[in-house]
């Protein structure tokens, strides 16, 4: 804004009479409008069209699928209104694949946050080899989750796994971790941790860096021990850190794919909503329009968390 | 304060050794472990693989799962399909950023706030939604198991336009407005100057997407099934589907190391670009 205050005085030469002076700077600077919506639209249209092309308008289409009877692949497909939303709500399956989703969401996200903290607190410090640390943690984030999946699997394996040689050195036979559905579930929450944690001690650990150390100071004058330290000043300061941590780990817990694919591919105890939306579409039964109904769901309920958090992070961190 | 007041003395300097290099040595080690051991039961043979045992190091060492793993399914293939996916898309990604980035921030233009929320709104749809409709259209067009249709939904880019405009605010306007008066167009100001000052931004957008298209997963299973096609990840789960017997271990180890050096080495070199990138925004809010 400051800037264009500043520019307008350049287009009026002084010798030029008034009238035809303003009359023609009107026009000039119509004419540069007019410009920089041409140069505008040229520079965002092709990202704008790829993003209503390939992102509004399946958000869109989705949702009139999810009224569809209808099986991928098929040319036709019949209208059925909400019947494909009355049968999940009305199954057996709609509680399972809502418990499922559930607890892989929370305990991936709460054990990753807390562990992320714990990590982020212990290379809190100056001194060499704590960037190498920070770094080893966050690198298994960027890796494909596939490859994270098929290395664990080959731990995890009961018979052949290095896990199951370990316990049996104990004297504890391995469980089994791929034919019983709740364990299953446990060594996915597992190994996904294990991949997403470091993201979480990175952010802790830029979050704690921030706080200033006058306060950490004042509370040990105060007579404050380590443990009285960490609830009263820096948990509490860490709030706005934990609060994004808990929006975008929650986000991501509930579109995680690869490794329940990789690790479960039959999604036996661990089908949440988005591998159910998967399997109903891709995984032998080609039920599209089940399976964009399912879409539909998750996208609900992630706008509703999305928003949910939003009024909460509001309210804690900006009125505490 | 402790009871020995000398600070260098050997009691407390061991104390401080120890708390401050046992969390950092435990963190690397819970990461580096399964990694290692990834890699090193990738030379192991069918033996070293079927035994109730904990066989850590490889003996003898077998190369031959590499091979092995290539012969079953076409990794050179997969590796040059992987890399053009990666090298185009992400590449096309980061200049449809910059210049939707620069429109955003440079260029008057009315509307462009409800063009920056309908951009930021993206972030909230995950890709895994759009599957069902944009299998349809893209396999309607005859996008399967081709580079196109492997690249081109995924190319709208939210993200990056939204990190890159948050970095052109930052930048020093009147030096720009200067460039403006002395007559250079949005085109030159964009080449010139923008995007120079703006340089280590758009490497962190790019090293990100880089990672992203790398590892994507679940858009090329959908729309490729000719293995000749198949990005990396795609293909080592072919590799597992085909190779399911527990002696098979080595053989897919050996192809899971294939996926996840490259990345590996790439995050080694450029570590602190891409943590900046992928935790951005995390801090400020």
């Amino acid at each position: 804004m400051v800037a264009e205050i500043k520019r307008s005085p350049a287009t009026s030469p002084p010798e030029v009479s008034a009238s035809t002076a303003s009359s023609r700077a009107r026009r000039g600077r119509r004419r540069r409008a007019r410009r920089e919506a041409a140069i505008f639209l040229a520079f965002a249209v092709p990202n704008l069209a790829l993003i209503v092309l390939f992102t509004y308008r399946p958000l869109f289409l989705n949702m009139y699928y999810s009224t569809l009877d209808w099986t991928l692949g098929a040319p036709t497909a019949r209208p059925v209104g909400l019947a494909n939303y009355v049968e999940f709500f009305r199954s057996s399956e709609a509680g399972e694949v809502f418990l499922t989703t559930a607890v892989f969401t929370l305990s991936t996200v709460l054990l990753s946050m807390a562990l992320g903290l714990l990590v982020a607190l212990g290379l809190n410090r100056k001194v060499r080899g704590a960037g190498l640390a920070r770094a080893t943690v966050f690198s298994p984030f960027v890796l494909s989750g596939v490859g994270v999946g098929l290395a664990w699997q080959y731990i995890f394996d009961p018979t052949v796994g290095a896990l199951g040689a370990v316990l049996r050195s104990f004297g504890v036979d391995s469980p089994q971790w791929f034919n019983n559905e709740t364990l299953s579930l446990i060594m996915v929450v597992l190994v996904y941790v294990w991949k997403n944690l470091g993201y979480a001690a990175v952010i802790y650990l830029a979050g704690l860096q921030a706080i200033s150390s006058d306060v950490l100071e004042a509370a040990a004058i105060d007579g404050a021990n380590a443990r009285r330290k960490f609830f009263s000043v820096v948990f509490p300061l860490l709030s706005p850190t934990t609060f994004f941590l808990l929006v975008t780990s929650t986000l991501s817990s509930l579109q995680a794919f690869d490794l329940i694919r990789v690790m479960t591919p039959l999604g036996r105890g661990t089908t949440t909503l988005i591998y159910d939306a998967y399997l109903r579409a891709f995984g032998g039964y080609n039920q599209a329009g089940y399976s964009a109904m399912l879409s539909t769901v998750l996208f609900v309920l992630l706008v509703i968390l999305t928003l949910l958090q939003l009024v909460f992070l509001e309210k804690r961190v900006h009125y505490r | 304060m402790t009871v020995d007041s000398r600070p260098l003395s050997r009691r407390n300097l061991v104390a401080a050794l120890i708390a401050d290099y046992v969390p950092i040595l435990l963190a690397i080690l819970v990461v580096v472990l399964p990694l290692a051991y990834l890699v090193l039961s990738s030379f192991k043979t069918p033996a070293d693989v079927v035994t109730q045992r904990l066989v850590v190091l490889p003996d003898p060492w077998h190369p031959g799962n590499y091979s092995d793993a290539a012969r079953i399914v076409p990794f050179a293939r997969l590796f040059v399909n992987s890399a053009v996916v990666t090298v185009v898309g992400a590449g096309i990604k980061v200049l449809l950023a910059v210049f939707t980035a620069y429109a955003l921030v440079f260029v008057r233009f009315p509307g462009r706030k409800y063009v920056f929320w309908a951009v930021l709104a993206t972030l909230m749809v995950p890709p895994q939604v759009s599957v069902v409709p944009n299998f349809v259209f893209i396999s309607g067009l005859g996008g399967q198991d081709t580079y196109w249709g492997i690249i081109l939904p995924g190319l709208a880019t939210g993200f990056g336009t939204f990190l890159l405009r948050q970095a052109f605010l930052t930048l020093p306007t009147d030096v720009i407005d200067a460039a403006e008066v002395d007559g250079a167009g949005h085109w030159r100001r964009l080449w010139h100057m923008v995007v120079p000052m703006a340089a280590p931004s758009i490497a962190t957008v790019a090293l990100v997407n880089i990672v992203f298209e790398w590892n994507d997963y679940l858009w090329p299973l959908v729309i490729v099934s000719d293995p000749e096609m198949m990005t990396l990840p795609v293909g080592l789960t072919l590799l597992q589907n085909s190779e399911n017997s527990a002696s098979a271990y080595g053989i897919v180890m050996a192809g899971t190391v294939m996926v996840l050096l490259p990345v590996l080495v790439v995050f080694a070199a450029l570590q602190r670009h891409i943590v900046t990138g992928l935790t951005q925004g995390g801090v400020k809010g």
